[in-house]
């Protein structure tokens, strides 16, 4: 039972919504589904919140290097968490969004948590520039044919890349920077693309008829 | 040429050069000086508010008509699907998609799929809706739908039926007493989508649940490093496309030179294309020069 069960749910809903797909009919039957999904998807924050304590918990205790973080980590979830549940500070009150303007969970994300993210995001910029020195050398054929595309690439973002080849003339505009890293998006780019996207969506397929058939159990665990 | 831009021309030279000779010295140049240079560069950049004009792509030409074609009142979907990390990228976009959608007098649907996209919706609604459009009625002119679980299922369920899956507005409302919902039931009643985002769910997503399926337009705005990855859909599945920086700036000249109400209005993106395309140099310079030290050594080495 602990087995034929999920597989029955996994089977059952699979069918539906594959069938829905392709049936106008069926979109009900479907709508039912995916609300169903949702709130299943709901208790996804539970047990990351969950898993988040537990996991920075046990951090603190063992004094693990980097223990210090755990603390600051579960000092802002806590905070945002009680900010957030009991709408502290919220001009509406309870009743308000949590993200009302004013609030005060509205307040702390707009001054640390998006200036914060946005801040290890840009820190790419450095890694980009050291590996650009380090890394990205014409070592064979294939590193070379992208390392000229990376720079075509580079160059048309740039209004270099205009400067660079205005002065070709318009019956040779391709060979103008910024329309030949047009062209290699739009070209050797999309088919690259289009090869992936389509072994992807056979995967996928393969996959989910496995799935739904019942062949493939792995998700049920390494005891099954 | 502004005192600004030779200034940095010059620090850029005088640094890659600096950079060149101690690396054909075979001498291994700290990553920290790269981190500093990079850094600098950047911050000249800013400092000196170097601004390069923009010319928009046809990628980006195509979604701005897609808005601009759209009959008088027609229904708009905003998706705000991002986090803050990409909010400096995509943020500019959603500014110039409001204005230009609210301008044309198109009705405005705000929602998203991502935790941290209501309080970005929010900023957006704060900072340039309210202020720019002050006779934008909510309710009748736009709404907020704000944030709900479940990603793609989300998508799956609007498509039949809105209310199926929001009973109310973000603010508590009901969507019957909203007068745009009088004759919206689900996303088939939209005339566009416009998906803001660089992740899952994002575009991709509203693609493959809501525009293939429903046949409604949709137009994109991502971080750069995720647009090449959307280029296939283009143009059927998607109408327009706008990429990282570059592409919210080449919209922003598009709505400055297009409407004189927007001539003075703040453009982060044109802004940013400054120090972006500093960085590009100096990125194409090290490049340069990494592979004159490696085929150097290799020569070296080969004697």
């Amino acid at each position: 039972m602990k087995r034929q069960i999920p597989m029955m749910i996994l089977s059952t809903i699979g069918t539906i919504f594959v069938l829905a797909y392709f049936s106008p009919g069926l979109e009900e039957l479907e709508k039912g589904g995916s609300i169903f999904f949702d709130v299943v998807a709901c208790f996804a924050f539970f047990l990351g919140g969950s898993n988040l304590v537990r996991v920075h918990i046990q951090k603190i205790a063992r004094h693990n290097p980097g223990w210090g973080y755990s603390i600051v980590t579960l000092f802002g979830f806590g905070l945002m968490l009680f900010i957030g549940l009991f709408k502290l500070g919220n001009p509406l009150g309870i009743a308000g969004a949590p993200t009302e303007p004013g609030s005060w969970f509205q307040i702390i994300f707009q001054y640390c948590v998006a200036p914060l993210s946005a801040t290890m995001y840009s820190l790419l910029a450095f890694f980009v520039a050291s590996a650009s020195y380090r890394a990205f050398r014409a070592k064979n054929t294939e590193a070379t044919i992208l390392l000229v595309a990376a720079f075509i690439i580079l160059l048309g973002r740039t209004q270099l890349g205009l400067v660079m080849t205005s002065w070709v003339p318009d019956w040779l505009s391709i060979a103008q920077i910024p329309n030949l890293a047009v062209f290699i998006m739009t070209s050797p780019n999309l088919a690259g693309q289009r090869a992936i996207m389509i072994g992807i969506a056979l995967g996928v397929v393969s996959m989910s008829l496995r799935l739904i058939l019942g062949i493939e159990r792995s998700y049920l665990g390494s005891d099954s | 040429m502004s005192v600004g831009l030779i200034t940095s021309v010059v620090f850029i030279g005088g640094g890659v050069l600096w950079i060149l000779v101690q690396s054909v010295k075979g001498r291994d140049v700290d990553r920290r000086w790269i981190f500093l240079f990079i850094g600098s560069t950047v911050a000249l950049a800013l400092l000196f508010h170097i601004r390069f004009g923009e010319k928009a792509t046809p990628i980006v030409k195509a979604a701005f008509n897609q808005i601009e074609n759209l009959p008088e009142g027609a229904s708009v979907l905003i998706a705000f699907d991002y986090d803050p990390a990409m909010e400096p990228e995509v943020g500019p976009m959603a500014d110039c998609f409001i204005r230009h959608t609210l301008a044309r007098k198109h009705k405005l649907f705000l929602m998203t799929l991502w935790a941290t996209g209501q309080a970005l919706m929010t900023n957006t609604v704060e900072d340039v809706l309210k202020p720019e459009f002050p006779e934008a009625e909510y309710g009748t002119d736009y709404v907020n739908l704000g944030y709900k679980v479940g990603g793609f299922g989300v998508i799956n369920v609007v498509l039949s039926d809105f209310r199926a899956m929001y009973p109310t507005d973000a603010h508590g409302t009901l969507l019957d007493s909203l007068p745009m919902f009088n004759k919206v039931r689900s996303l088939r009643d939209i005339d566009l989508i416009i998906s803001i985002g660089g992740g899952t769910p994002g575009v991709k997503e509203w693609v493959l649940f809501a525009g293939n399926r429903g046949n409604i337009p949709i137009v994109g705005g991502t971080a750069a490093v995720v647009a090449p990855l959307l280029y296939p859909y283009y143009p059927r599945q998607l109408v327009g496309l706008l990429g990282g920086t570059k592409g919210a700036a080449e919209y922003e000249s598009e709505l400055t030179g297009n409407y004189d109400r927007f001539k003075d209005m703040d453009t982060p993106a044109l802004r940013m294309m400054g120090p972006q395309t500093m960085a590009h140099v100096v990125v194409m310079a090290f490049i340069i020069i990494g592979n004159i030290a490696y085929f150097r050594s290799r020569k070296r080495e080969g004697k």
